[in-house]
């Protein structure tokens, strides 16, 4: 990395950050209860959008992990959504019925309220279907990792986005509000996923699974991608820039090892695959927010509630210990 | 009251509170430094804790930096009050704040009791030790650190790659044999006092002062002829990482812990409610007091250094993508190639999975769609025959297959007309193994009865790529193990050939094959060879052609099915 380089990522770094700084203008309060954050919490930020069935869910499970408090932007939701969220002790909301697209999918947001209120904490930013797990997550708290990455020097961690689905037509078992989602998509791929590295920004670009075996295997190139960096002990001017796929500085993003060794990362559970997928295909393909301008909602939509992703090589989830058996994740020499 | 705490403090107050409480209560005077940069409030507020605990006391506080003086200046401060306030104490034990006692007390003491005169602390010369991580051993001694090496990091490596350049070297003075090990360790009065009050301690002082991590070598060094008897090993349970950093222990490891028979374990981490729970409650259990045996726990922390310094060989993902030529090997498990054999005979792969065993695919980089043996749509891991997702990234396409199905030997057929971009990445792999027979691909197109022309030009493509795979196999760069043959010396000796193949994929199997392919006919070739070449493509990958010529009426009888 030259001199020149590494100035050109500081210029992009810093313009991320103004951008941010405008698009705050976006965002209206509508309960702030930062002022309850403890020293040392870990924070979690959200962008949602008529996620109301799945929020108690999400909350649980990341408040069971240690997350103490959530940094949440809805995005014009208009199913309850907001007044949920309101109600809940750990919870700060703000509003915005500004353009998801934008605010390039919510990161413009997510920026501004990490620079606000995540500094010097660790903060996991994640999508209300997204669930990170990590190494002895069954019986380490998020707060062990952190502590322990602190006491590495490490300021960031990988987890692979890693697309679940039910066995059969994906409206078959309709998902209820509470329900573990991973009760009903408790399947995955086990092994068929594809790594490049980002010259530029240095963060490895995955993509794979059930998503580019089903619907982009006439243009895998498009297929989405699933490395993200979604836990990163936040400082004020650190920028996410395409969803949580990339971060600046550039150092954020190397949470692999190259020299053979294995560093300690996770995955993050992407509970999509369920009966809601539907109205929110029909839903998001009409406003055109989503990324590529939701090709992949488009593909689900054809399909229709009768999509199965399942085959006789699906592996059925039990826990993180089979994830690492099975590479996707690594313990790194944290033991 | 035979043992007295050192507690060295500078983080979690409330556990080193209890800790401290436990050893007081139970008869163990506790001397404690805070380190000078916890502020004060919070030194206050840890005092107050230890109110009533019994026998504690604090130190005037400094500046502890990492790696420097001032830890072992520390240590020195609090060993001195501790002899001065209990001259009747036998053994002292340093220990930090992270540090949880794993038996109880009383069984801590009847050990120590059992040796009355033995000093723990590890203690070896330089020329033993492996586990700095810096490299620096030897030059601990000689070098000079002015600079911290957590902070600037590349001040102190340009500064000791200077000295190193320029030679320079500090004396090391008489008397001292430079000696590391465990900052943890648990001396007899009698040594401790014998360093303390030593009239050399000034010169002792000022050398240390300037050595590299001095808590690791001070006092390991300067007991080495003060003390009646040295047992070279810490009481202490410590474990490094492969960054050096402590690893910690959680409540999951209580059990390990507990079968360790170790008296005291750092470092906890402070969360370990569980841990502190169990080990310093009232009831705690005596155990069978036995010696201290870290064996297991050992295993387990290099199992993990392992994983991190050299990773799964074959596996990549977001935690482990080498650079290329760093991987040390790229697939997960021994592959083979074949190119060619299946051209020349009928239904090879079958014949070849009944002799080699294994998984026998067709041509995996076949330009329309992946073989898989068995004609399957998918394979382990969820790969798919698709050939557009596969050629998306055709090594890794590979990568997982073999990563997936571990245990279970693969092996597929590669010909030139298959999608060469991964044969770089299969030639420069000393995991796959290819069996190839050039110019093999002539012998469908003999048969194919298609017009002149249309073989002609597929003639010069196929030869075309095989003679680039016959040229990589050769390179410099090559690390494949490749048994190659014409298809002219095939054709003469084939069953010798094919039992070459077998001992070197399947050597544990040496029975003969009873059974031989069955080859094609190759009724005409020498015509066709000749045709090309007058049409220009000169077929030079098939070897002699009046070899071919002889060969296939000379040798066909070997290949009739020896059975019947």
């Amino acid at each position: 990395m030259g001199i020149l380089s590494s100035y050109q990522m500081r210029i992009r770094r810093r313009r991320h950050c103004l951008r941010a700084r405008r698009k705050s203008r976006e965002l209206r309060a509508v309960v702030d209860r930062t002022g309850t954050i403890r020293r040392g919490a870990i924070l979690a930020m959200t962008t949602l959008r008529n996620e109301r069935v799945r929020l108690p869910f999400f909350l649980d499970y990341h408040r069971r992990l240690g997350v103490g408090h959530f940094l949440m932007v809805d995005n014009g939701s208009d199913d309850g959504s907001a007044d949920y969220l309101r109600e809940q002790p750990d919870v700060s909301l703000w509003r915005t019925g500004a353009s998801y697209k934008a605010s390039r999918f919510g990161m413009d947001w997510l920026n501004w309220l990490g620079h606000r209120h995540c500094h010097g904490h660790w903060t996991l930013t994640v999508d209300p279907d997204e669930f990170l797990v990590f190494p002895f997550c069954d019986v380490r708290p998020l707060k062990a990792l952190t502590d322990w990455l602190d006491g590495s020097n490490v300021r960031s961690f990988g987890a692979m986005l890693l697309d679940m689905y039910p066995k059969g037509p994906i409206d078959a078992q309709p998902y209820r509000e509470g329900d573990d989602p991973f009760e009903i998509a408790a399947w995955f791929d086990g092994g068929n996923y594809m790594i490049e590295r980002n010259a530029t920004y240095g963060n490895l670009w995955i993509q794979g699974g059930p998503r580019a075996r089903a619907f982009f295997a006439d243009r895998p190139k498009d297929a989405p991608a699933l490395n993200k960096t979604p836990l990163v002990r936040w400082r004020r001017g650190y920028a996410y820039l395409s969803s949580t796929h990339t971060l600046l500085p550039r150092g954020l993003n190397q949470t692999y090892d190259r020299t053979g060794g294995e560093k300690a990362t996770g995955v993050l559970l992407h509970a999509k695959f369920l009966d809601t997928l539907g109205a929110k295909a029909t839903e998001e393909m009409e406003r055109g927010q989503h990324y590529r301008s939701s090709t992949e909602y488009r593909a689900y939509a054809e399909r229709g509630g009768g999509l199965d992703l399942w085959t006789e090589w699906s592996e059925r989830y039990v826990n993180w210990r089979q994830l690492e058996i099975l590479g996707l994740m690594s313990k790194g020499n944290w033991a | 009251m035979s043992l007295g705490i050192l507690m060295m403090v500078h983080t979690a107050f409330g556990r080193a509170a209890q800790v401290a409480r436990h050893f007081a209560e139970r008869g163990c005077p506790v001397v404690i430094h805070v380190d000078r940069r916890v502020r004060a409030k919070v030194v206050k507020g840890f005092r107050q804790s230890l109110y009533g605990a019994g026998d504690v006391h604090f130190t005037p506080r400094v500046r502890v930096e990492w790696g420097a003086w001032s830890m072992v200046e520390a240590t020195q401060i609090a060993a001195e009050e501790m002899l001065a306030r209990h001259p009747e104490v036998r053994h002292v034990m340093l220990a930090s704040g992270s540090c949880l006692p794993l038996r109880p007390v009383s069984e801590l003491i009847d050990y120590l009791d059992a040796h009355p005169d033995t000093d723990f602390i590890e203690s070896v010369t330089t020329e033993q030790v492996t586990w700095t991580i810096d490299g620096l051993e030897e030059e601990r001694f000689t070098l000079r650190f002015p600079f911290s090496w957590r902070r600037h990091r590349r001040l102190f490596d340009g500064y000791v790659r200077l000295q190193r350049r320029i030679g320079f070297e500090r004396r090391v003075p008489a008397g001292i044999e430079p000696h590391l090990g465990s900052q943890w360790w648990c001396l007899t009065a009698d040594t401790l006092r014998a360093i303390l009050e030593d009239p050399d301690r000034p010169a002792h002082d000022a050398y240390f002062r300037h050595v590299w991590i001095p808590d690791e070598s001070y006092f390991q060094t300067l007991a080495r002829g003060r003390s009646h008897r040295i047992d070279s090993r810490s009481l202490t349970l410590s474990k490094f990482d492969v960054g050096g950093k402590p690893h910690v222990f959680y409540d999951d490891h209580l059990h390990l812990l507990r079968r360790s028979d170790c008296f005291m374990a750092r470092k906890i981490w402070p969360g370990a409610d569980l841990l502190y729970e169990t080990f310093l409650s009232p009831s705690a259990e005596r155990t069978k007091r036995t010696e201290p045996d870290p064996g297991k726990i050992d295993r387990v922390f290099a199992r993990a250094n392992a994983r991190r310094a050299h990773g799964r060989p074959g596996l990549y993902n977001q935690g482990r993508f080498p650079h290329w030529g760093w991987e040390g090997r790229r697939t997960a498990a021994r592959y083979t190639v074949l190119s060619g054999f299946d051209d020349l005979f009928e239904d090879f792969p079958a014949w070849f999975a009944k002799r080699a065993g294994g998984r026998v695919h067709g041509h995996l980089y076949h330009p329309d769609r992946v073989e898989f043996a068995g004609g399957e749509r998918l394979v382990r891991g969820n790969l798919t025959d698709d050939a557009r997702l596969r050629d998306h990234r055709p090594e890794q396409f590979l990568f997982n297959l073999l990563w997936s199905t571990r245990g279970e030997r693969q092996t597929f057929l590669f010909g030139p007309g298959d999608r060469q971009r991964v044969a770089d990445m299969m030639m420069g792999d000393p995991d796959a193994t290819f069996g190839m027979v050039t110019g093999a691909w002539i012998v469908p197109l003999l048969r194919s009865g298609r017009p002149f022309p249309e073989v002609q030009a597929e003639a010069a493509r196929l030869q075309r790529a095989e003679m680039r795979l016959i040229e990589m196999s050769k390179a410099r760069w090559a690390r494949a193990r490749v048994l190659s043959w014409s298809l002219a010396e095939l054709v003469t000796a084939p069953m010798d050939r094919l039992q070459a193949l077998l001992d070197e994929v399947a050597p544990r199997d040496r029975a003969q094959p009873t059974e031989a392919p069955v080859m094609h006919g190759l009724d005409g070739l020498p015509d066709l060879l000749r045709r090309l070449r007058d049409n220009g493509v000169k077929p030079v990958v098939m070897g002699d052609l009046r070899q071919i010529e002889r060969g296939p009426t000379a040798t066909m009888p070997t290949l009739r099915p020896a059975a019947g």
